[in-house]
């Protein structure tokens, strides 16, 4: 499988006493796409959501056992520090509607404080934009709100914002669930470019989403990891009788 | 049957409305009119004299002009950082459970006390505190004057803005802070870059609401201004506001001119509030997202 860029050893996620997440072991490997699939309510948004600890925010939010980024602790690292790191991407379009697509695309270090010189910022929007296939489309109305565009160009101008860190890792949340067939097939194809620079780990569930942008696939099975593998194999030869009985539809 | 019963429920909710519109318009009408007699005599000077001598036929409402502005701009300025300051503990901090409702009652609470006993807090304990710090610092030690006016207005004014500034801060969507914790932010600076651009025209909404209360405030201010109708040269000097100045000379005025002079200030208490607000309304709208 290659390098491996995140690993979780015994990960259990909670909500107060609640446990959403049970014995996770699973290692992604670096410049590839991995798709966390499975049903509704499986636990696979919380599982992103440990990698860039976010799901410590949430109220009651625990995180048990053990993730490594590389080979540093992330849960010991401070979650500033981990989140400037692994980019992230929501299920619904979230640009920030008070800023401009260029105040968007920069917002990462205008958030931390980060002094950059106008030259140096404009370069990163540039190439920020331009790994989002968005450049093209926005170069001329880059100080208008970025609520002004389409659902797809909002997607992609927030993957434009997560990649302007340089992040290791990017998780993707759902990111095509609430846009029509176009924009998705348009954000599929970017993913799958992204790869080279960049470690995709993504949440859906669709099979067919999985089937087209991810190399390894994992089932999730309320709140159990059952199966992980490279999707061709998962996909045409599923080890375990639930992920089979997903992938042919009789649940979820 | 139920056709007349509708319609007669939407006739009398039109009848309501426009009860409201008559109001306001038979008020203008009426301060207009009986304002009339002190601009004949004076013309438009009564605007901008600074001489209020009723016994000499003088009427100039510059002092309280100035006084209602100062002590409400002054309240404004001491009671925005607790405002805010509760705006964001409430409505980011402890947004439910037992501690936000106690202090989301507690703050509420201020507002529903009535002037008269804010007055009487302000001329028993505020009063010699104010004196103490003028005699430290070398000014005349009345006690009594703007300063201490504002003082009592800022306490009573924090929790309209509170409020509104919670309400607003509460609504700002969790993805937005999501996006922004997602790129390392800290809470801090979510607050500064995502929370507060986002619900900035609410908070100014409630700022406005507070100013408009400061404005208008007038027992607790007519007890603890001093009551004096010179120009106001100090932020310690006693003085009167548009408000104060009615409430403490409508029942000694027993001329006519000096009657309608009174109303006058009532109208330009009114048009003052109402520039406000427009002015208010303008900017609102253009910091709303």
């Amino acid at each position: 499988m290659g390098d491996k860029i995140l690993t979780t050893e015994h990960l259990y996620a909670y909500y107060d006493q609640h446990c959403v997440l049970k014995d996770i072991n699973m290692a992604i490997p670096k410049f590839k796409a991995t798709a966390i699939m499975g049903p509704s309510g499986c636990g696979k948004t919380t599982l992103l959501r440990c990698f860039n600890r976010l799901h410590e925010l949430s109220p009651g939010g625990r995180i048990e056992g053990k993730i490594r980024l590389r080979n540093t602790d992330l849960l010991s690292l401070n979650p500033i520090q981990v989140r400037r790191r692994i980019g992230m991407v929501f299920q619904r379009p979230n640009p920030f509607p008070t800023m401009s697509i260029y105040e968007n695309v920069i917002a990462g270090y205008r958030l931390n404080g980060i002094k950059l010189s106008q030259n140096k910022a404009d370069e990163i929007v540039e190439q920020a934009l331009k790994k989002t296939a968005l450049w093209d489309e926005v170069k001329d109305v880059l100080y208008r709100r970025g609520t002004f565009l389409s659902g797809g160009q909002q997607q992609r101008l927030c993957i434009a914002r997560a990649l302007a860190m340089n992040p290791e890792v990017l998780l993707l949340d759902e990111p095509t669930s609430a846009l029509d067939p176009k924009a998705t097939a348009h954000i599929e194809e970017l993913i799958v470019g992204l790869k080279k620079s960049v470690t995709i780990v993504i949440v859906t569930h669709s099979i067919g989403q999985a089937g087209r942008v991810a190399d390894y696939t994992a089932f999730l099975y309320l709140g159990e990891l059952i199966e992980f593998g490279p999707t061709e194999r998962l996909f045409t030869a599923p080890k375990d009788k639930r992920t089979e009985e997903y992938l042919s539809g009789k649940f979820g | 049957m139920t056709f007349n019963r509708d319609k007669l429920f939407e006739k009398s909710l039109t009848l309501s409305a426009w009860l409201v519109v008559i109001l306001v318009a038979a008020m203008c009408l009426s301060l207009v009119l009986y304002a009339l007699p002190v601009f004949r005599t004076t013309g438009f000077g009564f605007l901008f004299h600074r001489l209020w001598d009723p016994l000499q036929g003088k009427f100039g409402a510059m002092p309280f002009l100035v006084g209602t502005l100062l002590t409400s701009f002054l309240a404004l300025l001491f009671s925005l950082p607790f405002s805010l300051a509760i705006a964001i503990f409430l409505g980011e901090y402890f947004n439910s459970g037992k501690i936000a409702l106690f202090f989301q009652n507690t703050t509420s609470l201020l507002a529903g006390i009535p002037s008269v006993i804010y007055g009487f807090w302000g001329l028993f304990v505020l009063v010699p505190l104010v004196r103490k710090l003028e005699i430290k610092l070398g000014v005349l030690p009345y006690g009594v004057g703007i300063f201490t006016a504002s003082l009592i207005l800022s306490i009573m004014i924090i929790p309209y803005a509170a409020s509104v500034g919670r309400e607003v801060i509460s609504l700002v969507p969790s993805e937005l802070k999501e996006a922004a914790y997602a790129l390392g932010a800290t809470r801090w600076e979510v607050i500064r870059h995502v929370i507060f651009p986002y619900a900035r025209s609410g908070i100014f909404a409630g700022i406005l609401l507070s100013l408009g209360r400061a404005i208008g405030e007038t027992m607790a201010v007519t007890m603890v201004i001093g009551n004096n109708n010179q120009f106001p040269t100090s932020l310690f000097a006693p003085a009167n506001t548009m408000a104060s100045v009615i409430a403490n000379e409508f029942t000694e005025a027993t001329s006519d001119v000096y009657l309608s002079a009174l109303i006058a200030i009532a109208l330009l208490l009114f048009l003052v509030t109402t520039v406000i607000n427009i002015i208010g309304r303008y900017i609102i709208e253009k910091l709303s997202v």
